[in-house]
């Protein structure tokens, strides 16, 4: 007869007891709406889709999960609206209508593609739709115009050239002659002028002895390899992706290039897999601080955390670096400018609010701390991670050696100063350990 | 690659835009099959899966093209026949990202297989000379068929009129089919044996169909001697032009298409046809 009474006391409890995920949830603003509908626009297909835009969509899924799990931002569960980036500049502009006036989002997250970088922000001024840049690595964007409601809450590709100058010069530090492999679109062309202009800044005497542009997705460099081989540089820089990278790294193996020239490779969004086939001396270099021992996992909760959460939910970590964490840094940006407008208001905010509450924001991330420290205060700096591929002959695996990480303050350039200039002027400013 | 091209057009008569997905499908299927049971203790196995993996893509796409598509437009405008391997191109383009996926697969042990050789103090793969190899062989056996069998022979009457074959007996239909299929076994050994130089990712066949079309452009629709000529020429072209303009890369592969066809409208090889009334 005692078990009755019992049983129901705590059968109620278990009833009157909220999940364990929502015991703590953050209390809802004033003025809440039901849902926070943000849509997520990344290359779901095409050629950038593998190694950056995929990458970038399972952050996002894992990142989003989080954050709901947690009571979402000011109470507000956060309802994703994924979209393919794919296909051509008026069909992203028109896409990016769609989810403001059919989707009905409350902000936009996107674009992996700097053309579509330089593209979007017009419109989302027009139609006052708070946009998140999360990857694309133009300069032009807030070097060349001004925007309220747009941000980007990644480096941009300033950082991917001065840091690969910088690392050059110290593991290298006579070298003399360089040569350029890029392919022929703004990408390339924009890699190897920061490269070259902070080479020869920080050292004169550095003469360019090659540069060629192979066309995008060209596959065989065969011709291009030769042409290397008979110039034989002390460096090759190069900022190839997809198909032209994984043919350099073979191709150029195969016939010697990695032996005749140090090889040098900024922005290396590299999946996993493909890194451990890289070539021992490869030097490669990521815009901020994403690998997955750096910054560091023990000291970094939440980078801990994503490479949990990726691996809990899709069996491995999320893709190559490069997209995934930017990814989250920009969900992180916009989660903190969110709570930090509802703090400031008291109420759920205005976009006018929020926007405020971005600028000169800092907030924590997987990468670190992450500061919208130049470009009005709607464009962050990172630090930029740079090491050389060593193969580890115990474990045998490649592993990531003679690792350097220079400040965001040492290669970014001050708030209101254009990258090509602030080189020009001799990195005025720049705080160097 | 462009030899398939080439001789699907001369036979069939349409100029096929999803060629390059053929030989995309060769690339997936022989990386696929060399990264899965490719073995570095008997290198040889790897250049026969691919190999096969051409064969299966030509003899199993090849006829599901033709005879589900192509064959309901045989005769009819030329722009609903492009418009039709455009649907086709489109189709297989998602085809091959239900089948494989988005992530790219590099499969470049056949390629370090065969090391490099020292040519005047430069390193060259080996993995290329074999290529060319296997241009020369596949471009001779193709010659022998064509000139030295009964189908060979049975193939040109087909092309040089199709009323005529018929009525003497010939069954064109099937003769339509086996052509496709040979063209489509051509894309695809082309893909196949590439896949090894690079990684394969979704896109590549439309890649690669620009220069395929430039290469029998110079060389004569229809023509696989102009085929030939025309891909050492547009070789040549870009290997100079990186030498020595390497701004006119891309560039001097289309000046010299441009030239060809001011002067000859009809390709290098191709034939001046008389329009039938």
């Amino acid at each position: 007869m005692m078990k009755t009474p019992l049983l129901s006391v705590i059968a109620l409890i278990a009833v009157l007891s909220p999940p364990a995920a929502a015991q703590t949830p953050a209390p809802r603003a004033a003025g809440a709406p039901k849902e926070l509908r943000v849509g997520i626009v990344t290359l779901l297909s095409g050629p950038a889709s593998s190694t950056f835009g995929i990458p970038a969509k399972k952050a996002a899924d894992a990142w989003v999960e989080k954050i709901n799990d947690e009571g979402g931002i000011g109470g507000v569960k956060i309802v994703p609206v994924l979209t393919d980036e794919a296909g051509p500049g008026d069909k992203v502009v028109a896409e990016f209508r769609r989810l403001a006036a059919d989707e009905k989002v409350d902000l936009v997250i996107g674009y992996i593609s700097s053309a579509n970088c330089v593209a979007v922000p017009a419109v989302a001024e027009e139609l006052k739709v708070l946009t998140v840049l999360f990857d694309c690595g133009t300069t032009r964007v807030f070097e060349e115009a001004k925007y309220k409601y747009v941000f980007r809450t990644a480096a941009h590709t300033g950082i991917d050239g001065i840091g690969a100058a910088r690392y050059l010069l110290a593991a290298k530090p006579d070298v003399k002659t360089i040569a350029g492999l890029n392919q022929d679109y703004a990408w390339g062309r924009d890699s190897w002028e920061i490269f070259s202009r902070a080479l020869r800044k920080l050292k004169p005497d550095v003469q360019v002895v090659e540069t060629l542009w192979p066309k995008l997705f060209q596959g065989d460099l065969s011709a291009e390899i030769s042409k290397l081989l008979t110039a034989k540089p002390d460096v090759i820089f190069h900022s190839l992706w997809g198909t032209d990278l994984a043919s350099v790294n073979s191709q150029g193996r195969v016939r010697g290039l990695f032996r005749q020239s140090l090889v040098i490779h900024n922005n290396s969004a590299f999946l996993f897999k493909e890194f451990r086939d890289l070539p021992d001396g490869f030097v490669v270099g990521f815009r901020g601080t994403h690998w997955p021992d750096v910054p560091d996992p023990a000291r970094n909760p939440l980078q801990k955390e994503f490479i949990e959460r990726c691996t809990k939910k899709f069996g491995e970590p999320c893709g190559s670096p490069h997209g995934s964490y930017h990814m989250v840094q920009a969900l992180q940006g916009v989660k903190t400018a969110y709570e930090k407008a509802i703090k400031a208001t008291g109420r759920w905010p205005s976009v006018d609010d929020v926007v405020k509450a971005f600028e000169y924001l800092e907030f924590d991330s997987p990468s670190g701390r992450i500061a919208m420290g130049v470009g009005g205060g709607h464009q962050a700096i990172e630090d930029s991670l740079y090491g050389t591929v060593k193969l580890d002959p115990q474990r045998n695996q490649n592993v990531l050696s003679s690792v350097r990480v220079f400040p965001a303050k040492c290669v970014n350039p001050p708030d209101g100063v254009k990258t090509l200039d602030w080189i020009d002027q001799g990195f005025r400013g720049a705080q160097c350990p | 690659m462009s030899a398939g091209l080439t001789f699907t057009y001369g036979v069939v008569r349409i100029l096929n835009l999803a060629h390059g997905n053929l030989y995309a499908l060769g690339a997936y299927m022989g990386a696929w099959l060399v990264l899965g049971w490719g073995s570095s203790a008997m290198p040889v196995l790897s250049y026969l899966l691919l190999f096969a993996a051409a064969v299966f893509i030509g003899v199993t796409a090849g006829p599901l093209i033709e005879r589900l598509f192509l064959r309901r437009v045989y005769g009819k405008e030329e722009e609903i026949q492009i418009l039709l391997t455009f649907s086709i191109l489109l189709i297989l383009e998602d085809v091959i990202k239900l089948v494989w996926g988005v992530s790219p697969l590099f499969a470049d042990k056949p390629y370090i297989y065969m090391g490099h050789v020292r040519l005047g103090g430069v390193d060259y793969a080996g993995y290329p000379f074999l290529l060319t190899g296997i241009a020369v062989v596949t471009g001779i056996l193709l010659w022998l068929v064509v000139t030295r069998t009964r189908f060979g022979k049975v193939l040109v009457s087909v092309i040089t009129d199709r009323e005529v074959s018929s009525a003497l007996g010939v069954n064109v239909p099937r003769i339509y089919t086996l052509a496709f299929t040979l063209g489509a076994v051509f894309a695809a050994l082309g893909g196949a044996f590439t896949a090894p130089m690079f990684s394969v990712v979704p896109g590549i066949g439309a890649e690669v169909i620009v220069v395929s079309f430039a290469v029998v452009a110079i060389g004569g629709l229809g023509s696989i001697g102009g085929a030939a000529l025309g891909a050492l020429l547009v070789g040549l072209a870009r290997a100079t032009a990186v030498h020595l303009f390497p701004e006119l890369d891309v560039f001097a592969i289309y000046l010299i298409m441009a030239l060809v066809l001011l002067f000859r409208p009809q390709g290098l090889f191709g034939q001046v046809q008389a329009r039938r009334i």
